[in-house]
């Protein structure tokens, strides 16, 4: 997508471009990154524990989508049907067939048919064997890869919207506002997170939208110092003062002058929020004050390698799993952040000076 | 008389940054207790040559050619022996005395460590030393500066300090690279002064990189112009001032701004103001009274007929800047502000914002002026489109081309970013967005002073041609006063806030009638 409006951004941008294509690391790993994410994006096309399209009977169905009760299939309740039951799959096999998603197990599927104690090494039937509640691992990866990834973006996003937000606003009108703003950022971020995520995971179950709207709360306060530094910078530059000269609101100069600019520096701060984001939930999950129990989630799976020594396929895969996504992150934020940096390109270019005047 | 064998010698001496030459075939030498002068204008490869030389640059640049220091080969020369040379037998002094002392260290502490890296001093010899280099700089109490940081020191001292630093290991060679350019005119001279006299006393050979044929007229001895990397000639300073030989150093000497603005017709008042003062309040210490509050600009009146164009003359803290802010409301100011009959120091707000239409600015810098995000049609119609709401995006395109060609600026420039054009064509879109809002009065910023001579003069006409065409009045300031005598009806002379001197510009520069103005007059080498 963003080579197809190459040819209307602007020159810098364009450089910027191609130093971060130049960076092969930074560059593979983003593509490695999108595609995991792509992937994990239809995590209910891979691993679910219903049949994405079947047909029985001469009729088609889409349990992916629809909720069929077992009478439809001969059962004799009328309660959502499990399409791992022998009897569903014997009736089935009989009367029609049904295409199976690769990983026939969703992230909280209890495998029934397991004749192992559970945890279960990994075997044909569990790739990456199952966790000590009898839930299908690679399943709890994929999905747990979606949601860490999502309330990262999420988090970061709104970090950054409201953290240029209240920084832009110190920086640009400075004096008494940056003032009163940073003594109040001050006392605001010397609330203890952790202790308060803690507190309140004793009044409410916390789930996903609690546990982003806490963090929210304090993760923007590390890019109002970062946006404030540039603002002020930005807000006696001379091309700032010609607009200011010309008439336009603050609000437009803001906007069209000052944001651009200070833009670099916060980008090149995004990869780590996001890799800082990632980080917390995991820690909260380990802890057990994050996602409610259930949810496939990463920092879990490391809290049962921690309890299951004896079965280290989980410790295992917690590990692979986590390191590599932020690996990934890691050089995505460095390529971004060598590519944002106007001194790189002549550094990228070094050769040997004196292997060739010398020789 | 300089002896013999050169000092230092460039044969064929080329740069080239990554493939594309910069500097080509240059051969020169400097000879002991002689100044050669290094001239051209910015691009033209004078400072790349001297950092080539002594393996400055960095490491996509390739030096080839032959180049001497004495008896010394400088191209076989090891990583290891260009750390003894360079401080030791070569000194440097550059041109940013703001950046090139650590802001973190005394000046003690700086010399100290040159001497102690190339000398072994340390401790009392060091700072004996030390001493005793101030001394030759000529720098007041230098027992108190000794440990002063850079921060208290002003830029001519600094770049005494840097001069100290440059000769502490009595090199043979020092380069010194537009060391003044930063500098007011008249310490400019000092400096040139001492370092002539340093050079004498040490007997040293000296290279001197500069764009001011000024300063070459009167402190080298030989000059090598350069142009586009290829040296065009050199020569004796008397010989090559009095019969050029190349175009091209025809061109430069006659780049002088000449000429004078034309005569004012109407004899009414545009800008009015009365009492106009600026001051900064200083911080209180703790349990001490709040120090009387710094007068940036003293109480000043001035008035300014359309078409008209008043100079505002003075070196660096005497207030010109601040006037100017104080005019367009950028800063808080005391006293009355009056545009045609309408006072605009009691508006805020949307009202000033409307008003602002009416008053413009070009700033100093033609690289911090123009928001780099913005292509060229977007930072002239900006004002356009805010101002005038009504305006089809025709009309603002129709616009936008008549005022780039009436500056003289191709018309396709308009879809290209400001990083693709040089200095004095940024200064052009600088001027363009500005007048296309037709203001009545344009404050112009040291709008050359960042600009090479030729240029200069290019745009000087351009505003004289402006002002002829649509009967601006400008408000001019600079420090140069050439330009402000090829620009100027009438100047003020500013001082540390005050006013000094004003009157019709040709008088007060031929016959100035305070010291302070004589010393300028003098220092800028005006000739008729």
């Amino acid at each position: 997508m963003a080579l197809a409006s190459t040819s209307r951004l602007s020159p810098i941008t364009r450089r910027r471009l191609a130093v971060f294509r130049g960076n092969r690391r930074a560059w593979v790993s983003l593509w490695l990154f999108l595609a995991l994410f792509a992937v994990s994006l239809a995590a209910e096309l891979i691993a679910n524990d219903k049949p994405l399209v079947m047909r029985y009977d001469g009729q088609w169905y889409a349990p992916l989508l629809v909720d069929y009760p077992e009478t439809e299939f001969g059962g004799f309740l009328p309660t959502d049907t499990d399409y791992h039951d022998p009897f569903i799959r014997e009736q089935i096999a009989n009367d029609g067939w049904a295409l199976w998603p690769p990983i026939p197990f969703s992230y909280q599927t209890l495998d029934m048919q397991m004749m192992r104690p559970s945890p279960a090494p990994p075997d044909s039937r569990h790739w990456l064997g199952t966790d000590d509640q009898g839930r299908d691992v690679l399943a709890r990866v994929i999905y747990g890869f979606r949601l860490s990834v999502v309330f990262a973006l999420v988090l970061t996003a709104g970090s950054l919207v409201l953290g240029v937000f209240v920084g832009g606003i110190q920086g640009y009108f400075g004096g008494k506002t940056d003032l009163i703003g940073q003594r109040l950022t001050e006392i605001w971020s010397g609330l203890p997170v952790l202790f308060l995520l803690i507190i309140l995971a004793s009044f409410v179950q916390p789930n996903f939208w609690w546990l982003l709207g806490i963090m929210l709360l304090f993760s923007w306060l590390g890019l109002v110092d970062v946006v404030r530094a540039e603002f002020l910078r930005a807000r006696n530059l001379e091309y700032v003062r010609a607009a200011k000269a010309m008439g336009l609101p603050p609000r437009l100069i803001m906007w069209r002058h000052v944001l651009p600019n200070a833009m670099v520096a916060t980008l090149t701060f995004v990869p780590f929020l996001f890799t800082g984001a990632i980080t917390s939930l995991t820690a909260l999950d380990f802890l057990g004050f994050g996602l409610p129990p259930g949810s496939p989630s990463l920092g879990e799976l490391v809290a049962q390698g921690k309890n299951n020594l004896h079965a280290p396929w989980l410790g295992i895969t917690a590990f692979v799993s986590l390191s590599l996504m932020l690996s990934l992150l890691v050089f995505i934020g460095e390529g971004l952040r060598d590519a944002f940096d106007p001194r790189h390109v002549q550094h990228g270019a070094t050769t040997s000076p004196r292997s060739q005047t010398d020789a | 008389m300089p002896d013999a064998s050169p000092l230092l010698r460039f044969d064929s001496l080329s740069v080239a940054f990554d493939g594309v030459t910069v500097l080509d075939r240059l051969s020169l030498t400097v000879h002991r207790g002689e100044t050669l002068a290094l001239v051209g204008e910015s691009g033209s490869g004078k400072s790349v040559s001297a950092l080539g030389a002594m393996e400055l640059l960095p490491g996509n640049a390739q030096v080839t050619g032959g180049r001497w220091l004495g008896d010394t080969d400088l191209a076989r020369l090891r990583p290891r022996d260009w750390q003894g040379l360079r401080g030791g037998q070569v000194g440097f002094v550059f041109q940013e005395p703001m950046t090139s002392l650590n802001p973190l260290h005394t000046v003690a502490k700086q010399i100290g460590e040159t001497l102690r890296l190339h000398q072994g001093l340390s401790g009392r010899a060091a700072r004996e030393r030390s001493r005793e280099l101030l001394v030759q700089v000529k720098l007041p109490r230098p027992d108190e500066l000794l440990d002063a940081w850079p921060h208290q020191l002003s830029g001519g001292q600094r770049q005494r300090v840097m001069i100290a630093m440059a000769i502490a290991n009595d090199p043979q060679l020092l380069i010194a690279d537009e060391p003044t350019t930063a500098l007011d005119v008249t310490v400019q001279q000092e400096i040139l002064t001492l370092l002539a006299e340093l050079r004498d006393r040490h007997g040293m050979g000296m290279l001197f990189i500069t764009h001011d044929l000024n300063l070459v007229r009167r402190h080298a001895d030989r000059v090598c112009v350069l142009h586009d990397g290829r040296e065009q000639e050199t020569g004796r300073v008397a010989d090559v001032f009095r019969t050029p030989q190349s175009d091209y150093t025809r061109l430069l000497l006659d780049a002088e701004p000449s000429g004078g603005p034309s005569p004012v017709a109407a004899d009414s008042v545009l800008l009015q103001a009365r009492g106009l003062a600026v001051s900064y309040a200083r911080p209180r210490r703790l349990l001490a009274k709040r120090p009387p509050a710094f007068e940036a600009l003293c109480p000043l009146d001035l008035s300014l007929a359309p078409g008209e164009t008043l100079g505002i003359v003075g070196e660096s803290g005497s207030g010109k800047t601040t006037l100017a802010h104080a005019l367009l409301r950028l800063t808080e100011s005391r006293g009355e502000i009056e545009l045609a009959g309408e006072r605009l120091d009691n508006l805020s707000g949307k009202a000033l914002r409307q008003r602002r239409r009416r008053i413009q600015v070009v700033f100093q810098d033609p690289y911090g002026s123009l928001s780099p995000r913005l292509p060229v049609s977007e930072i002239v119609s900006e004002g356009l489109r805010f101002h005038f709401p009504e305006l089809d995006a025709e009309e603002v395109e129709r616009r936008v081309f008549a005022t780039l060609r009436e500056v003289g600026l191709p018309q396709d420039c308009a879809a290209r970013y400001p990083h693709e054009f040089s200095g004095g064509q940024r200064q052009r879109i600088a001027v363009a967005r500005a007048i296309i809002l037709e203001p009545e009065l344009l404050v112009l910023d040291e709008p050359t002073s960042a600009l090479d001579r030729t240029v200069q003069k290019q745009l000087v006409e351009l505003l004289r041609e402006l002002q002829r065409r649509r009967g601006i009045s400008y408000l001019f300031i600079s420090h140069d006063l050439a330009v402000v005598r090829a620009m100027a009806h009438r100047i003020i002379v500013l001082q540390e806030g005050r006013v000094v001197e004003q009157g019709e510009c040709k008088t007060v520069l031929s016959s100035p009638s305070t010291t302070y103005t004589r010393s300028l007059v003098t220092a800028a080498g005006l000739v008729d």
